[in-house]
């Protein structure tokens, strides 16, 4: 009972949140209930199709909600965070691809299929104990996490801030593109890790895998969002807003400003990381395009449709845009690009706290 | 009657057929016949069977030569070289190229000429009264026609009348033909060559072809001495014969049979291997300088939109590709003056994208001053939507922009260095946009006007300067180079509507690191950047350079935040 007192006391006053949270557990629940309990000819029977669809815009709310984070809480503008998304779900694609076993065209126990094309005749040390669930769930943390501490450290403490951060993020996503598509890397580069075949020994195609996978990804999201919400609510969170508004002067009184923001970037990366590692067994492949530069910048524009620094309007936007990606890419696959395009301009023009500050507004003019 | 008549081009085709067929025959009959003589007393042999011909004068010669058989034209090629007669060279390298054609009027004489033709004209030079004719079309001329022997045979010719030419240049190039193919009657003509000959480069290259010839002597001395001449000389054909005296047969056996003489050899080859892997660094550094070059070029313009005004513009890169398309569009409007339409589609491409620019400025980015983070987004929307423009309305596939004949080749300085003249006149376009650049920002009033408004706005407008309108300017003036840099870029690779993409982050990490604000740094820092990949590429390859150099930058980037050359005073803290 005192968890739902600490989460009431932490949703108090958050219209927002509470509708989101409550629109998640209709959806957590009810689509898979729905799906098994109705039959296919009703309306409400949700497809698997809209079921791994719905699961797919729900590790893209993770995503953006990570990114939101850091960009509407502390100004942090990534534009690597695909970089952090890519590699959890790397983690998770080489745990599933050592699952696949003898069952691979060429039959190999150890290796997987693109490492007999390559004729390598043993694993690389990094591919070592990802046979093992628990392990590879721990570097579907530790990897983005890690990389986040580094990169972050060298980046704050020299106090790279503003655009310069951003291009140097995007440096960074651009530059583990490249890597991931060399062969030599051993992440099967071009075609990326597929071909998966189950989890934890259950089927990744049955309907029941796909359920349990929607619900894993809805309760990751809402515990990624209370976790969020936390962070932002608690002191640790002030200071991170205040960083945000006026970052010498956090630091004037006092504040290891650095140490603030480091903090932040690696847990942000992580939880991208925990979002890429759903992504990837629902959707049945990773490969080196997760890292291009325009899906992380893309990533940046759900945040900003959405609303930044509210972090249900991070969900909204990833939500929308990856709903208007989906109609468009199907009936008018040309107008996608200008679409996409023209949002990036409107929503900075005239949008600058994007559909909840719209929302926000309309609610004030008419009290 | 008729229906011969008729049939008769058939039958002389036959004929041909059968006389081609029957022509390897005649030249073994022949061959075998003078097989005891060598090829000397061969061609004398057939000189004197032209002169039995009584075929004394020139076009005579060329008339027979129209119409010989192959064979029969290599021994009257063989007669005509050994003539003085003004306009044999001409005919020779004429009939060598392919441009040399015959006409026969009514009276069965027959004309040579050597054709150039121009669009419609046609200009006719005939080698024997050495007058140029001009006509309209090509009507009644026939090509005489040429093979590979006889083509080796005139080439040989030709380089032996060059030998005589007044110009260092042909005279080396004559040398280097007649070295592929050394036999007696060279090495005297050489030899010859190279008692009279007072250019030191041309004394060079025959004292070479004699000293290859002098390898095959039984002296062992003469051997020695030719190595001497040959040690370090980076001929390929150099390298390969002395290296051929390193070998050993199948028995292990050296072929050298003299000590002194492998020994000799192996030092030549060790000499040359040292001058090669000099001569590949050379040609690494210029690799180096012109991929510094194409990035400094896209990077340029957004040293102004970056470094000056502090605007993260991420439609640069489309800008340089409107510039490349622009150049694209000019090949298309001027299909017949490819040369012209590259220089015209430099400042084409300066106001087009330098239009665009002013447009993203005075419709977007003006709003956006102050906000870095949201200029950022809104000028990669716009990059999104000029890619899907560009794909509209010139399909998604890539474009060729044709490169003119004087930027198309190869700079030989030797057979191990030479560099592709594309890359060469980009390096120097590279120094010229620098040059004007940083005029134009230095010594004009809007060059000043925008270093005023850049370094304090506030101060510059009650100066009176128009801030608004710089801003606008200034945006296009560095999207106007960006255009310019697309134009150089489409000579180097194909015109898409994703060529943009590959250039935005390199130039964002030039700027970056050469300092931002500073045009000098951006040149230096793209320079450096370039050579640094190319001297990193040939140890871990393409794709593992560009990875090092992102991963130094972002390591640099660490220590020294300014970049390489840091802005200094009150201006500095802007950034």
């Amino acid at each position: 009972m005192s968890d739902r007192s600490v989460l009431s006391r932490l949703m108090q006053h958050d219209l927002g949140s509470r509708i989101f949270l409550g629109l998640l557990l209709l959806v957590g629940a009810g689509m898979p209930l729905a799906h098994l309990l109705l039959p296919e000819s009703s309306f409400l029977h949700p497809s698997t199709y809209t079921l791994g669809l719905v699961g797919k815009y729900m590790t893209y709310a993770l995503l953006a909600i990570s990114i939101d984070l850091i960009w509407g809480y502390c100004g942090i503008l990534s534009l690597g965070h695909t970089a952090f998304f890519a590699l959890g779900g790397y983690a998770m694609g080489m745990y599933l691809m050592r699952q696949i076993g003898t069952r691979g065209v060429y039959g190999d126990p150890v290796l997987p299929d693109f490492m007999v094309f390559l004729s390598w005749d043993s694993l690389p040390w990094y591919w070592l104990g990802m046979d093992m669930f628990w392990f590879a769930m721990l570097m579907v943390l530790l990897i983005p996490g890690l990389l986040a501490l580094v990169f972050g450290w060298l980046a704050f403490r020299s106090r790279v801030a503003g655009v310069y951060f951003s291009i140097i993020t995007q440096a960074l996503t651009f530059a583990l593109m490249l890597a991931f598509f060399r062969n030599e890397m051993g992440f099967g580069g071009n075609n990326g890790l597929t071909d998966f075949k189950d989890i934890l020994g259950y089927d990744l195609q049955a309907t029941s895998t796909r359920i349990g996978l929607f619900v894993v990804t809805a309760v990751a999201l809402g515990l990624g969002y209370i976790a969020c919400h936390w962070i932002v609510r608690s002191r640790f969170g002030r200071v991170i807003t205040a960083i945000r508004d006026g970052e010498g002067r956090a630091r004037f009184m006092g504040y290891r400003v650095e140490h603030y923001k480091l903090w932040l970037f690696v847990f942000s990366g992580m939880l991208a990381g925990v979002a890429g590692a759903l992504y990837v067994p629902q959707v049945g492949i990773i490969n080196p395009g997760e890292f291009a530069p325009l899906n992380a910048i893309e990533a940046v524009v759900w945040v900003a449709v959405g609303g930044r620094g509210t972090l249900y309007g991070a969900v909204m936007g990833a939500v929308l845009v990856n709903y208007m990606k989906t109609y468009f890419t199907v009936a008018w696959p040309e107008a996608w690009l200008y679409a996409l395009g023209t949002l990036f301009v409107v929503v900075t023009l005239f949008l600058p706290r994007g559909v909840v500050g719209l929302l926000e507004s309309l609610r004030r003019r008419e009290r | 009657m008729n229906s011969i008549v008729a049939r008769l081009p058939q039958t002389g085709s036959i004929i041909a057929l059968l006389c081609y067929l029957m022509w390897p025959m005649s030249v073994h009959a022949e061959s075998g016949a003078h097989a005891d003589n060598g090829g000397v007393a061969e061609s004398f042999a057939q000189e004197e069977r032209v002169q039995e011909a009584n075929h004394d004068d020139f076009p005579a010669l060329l008339a027979e030569l129209a119409t010989a058989s192959f064979p029969r034209k290599v021994a009257l090629v063989n007669e005509l070289q050994l003539r003085g007669w003004p306009g044999v060279r001409d005919a020779l390298a004429g009939l060598l190229e392919g441009d040399l054609y015959y006409q026969q009027d009514d009276a069965d004489t027959v004309r040579v000429y050597v054709v150039s033709a121009q669009g419609d004209a046609v200009t006719l030079f005939d080698p024997v009264t050495q007058q140029i004719l001009e006509r309209d079309a090509m009507t009644g001329l026939r090509r005489i026609t040429t093979n590979n022997p006889l083509r080796r045979n005139l080439r040989g010719a030709v380089a032996r009348f060059d030998l005589q030419d007044a110009s260092p240049a042909v005279r080396r190039d004559a040398v280097a033909e007649l070295r592929r193919g050394l036999d007696d009657a060279t090495i005297a003509l050489l030899r010859a060559q190279q008692a009279h000959e007072t250019h030191r480069g041309v004394a060079r290259d025959i004292d070479v072809a004699l000293a290859l010839h002098d390898l095959e002597d039984a002296d062992v001395a003469v051997r020695l001495a030719a190595l001497e001449v040959l040690s370090g000389e980076l001929g390929n054909d150099v390298y390969n014969r002395v290296q051929r005296l390193l070998a050993t047969d199948a028995s292990g056996e050296p072929l050298e049979p003299d000590a002194a003489v492998r020994q000799m050899a192996g030092r030549a080859i060790e000499r040359i291997e040292q001058r090669r892997s000099f001569f590949g660094f050379l040609e690494t550094l210029f690799f180096g300088l012109s991929f510094g070059s194409v990035l400094v070029l896209a990077a340029i313009g957004l040293a102004i939109t970056f470094g000056v005004m502090g605007v993260i513009n991420m439609a640069h890169g489309e800008l340089i590709m409107i510039g490349a398309y622009t150049s694209y569009v000019v090949q298309l409007l001027m299909p017949n003056q490819i040369g012209v339409a590259i220089l015209v589609a430099v400042p084409a491409a300066f106001m087009v994208s330098g239009l665009v620019g002013v447009l993203i400025e005075r419709g977007v980015v003006r709003f956006l001053y102050g906000r870095p983070l949201e200029t950022l987004l809104a000028t990669f929307g716009i990059s999104l939507i000029l890619q899907q423009l560009v794909r509209t309305i010139f399909s998604p596939l890539n474009r060729q922009v044709q490169t003119p004949d004087w930027m198309s080749g190869l700079l030989r300085f030797n057979d191990v260095f030479a560099i592709t003249y594309n890359r060469l006149y980009v390096l120097i376009f590279m120094f010229i946009v620098f040059a004007l650049l940083w005029l134009v920002m230095h010594r004009t009033s809007l060059g000043l006007k925008v270093r005023a408004v850049s370094q304090n706005r506030a101060m510059a407008r009650a100066m009176g300067v128009r801030s608004d309108r710089i801003d606008a300017l200034t945006f296009g003036l560095g999207s106007g180079i960006a255009g310019v840099a697309g134009v150089a870029l489409s000579l180097l690779t194909n015109v898409g509507p994703n060529m943009g993409q590959a250039y935005i982050i390199d130039s964002f990490m030039v700027v970056v690191f050469g300092g931002v604000g500073n045009l000098w740094g951006t040149l230096i820092g793209g320079l450096s950047l370039g050579l640094g990949t190319k001297l990193v590429e040939p140890h871990v390859g393409a794709v593992m350079a560009k990875i090092l150099m992102l991963v130094f930058i972002i390591l640099f980037i660490q220590k020294r935040k300014q970049g390489l050359f840091p802005q200094k005073g009150r201006s500095a803290e802007g950034h």
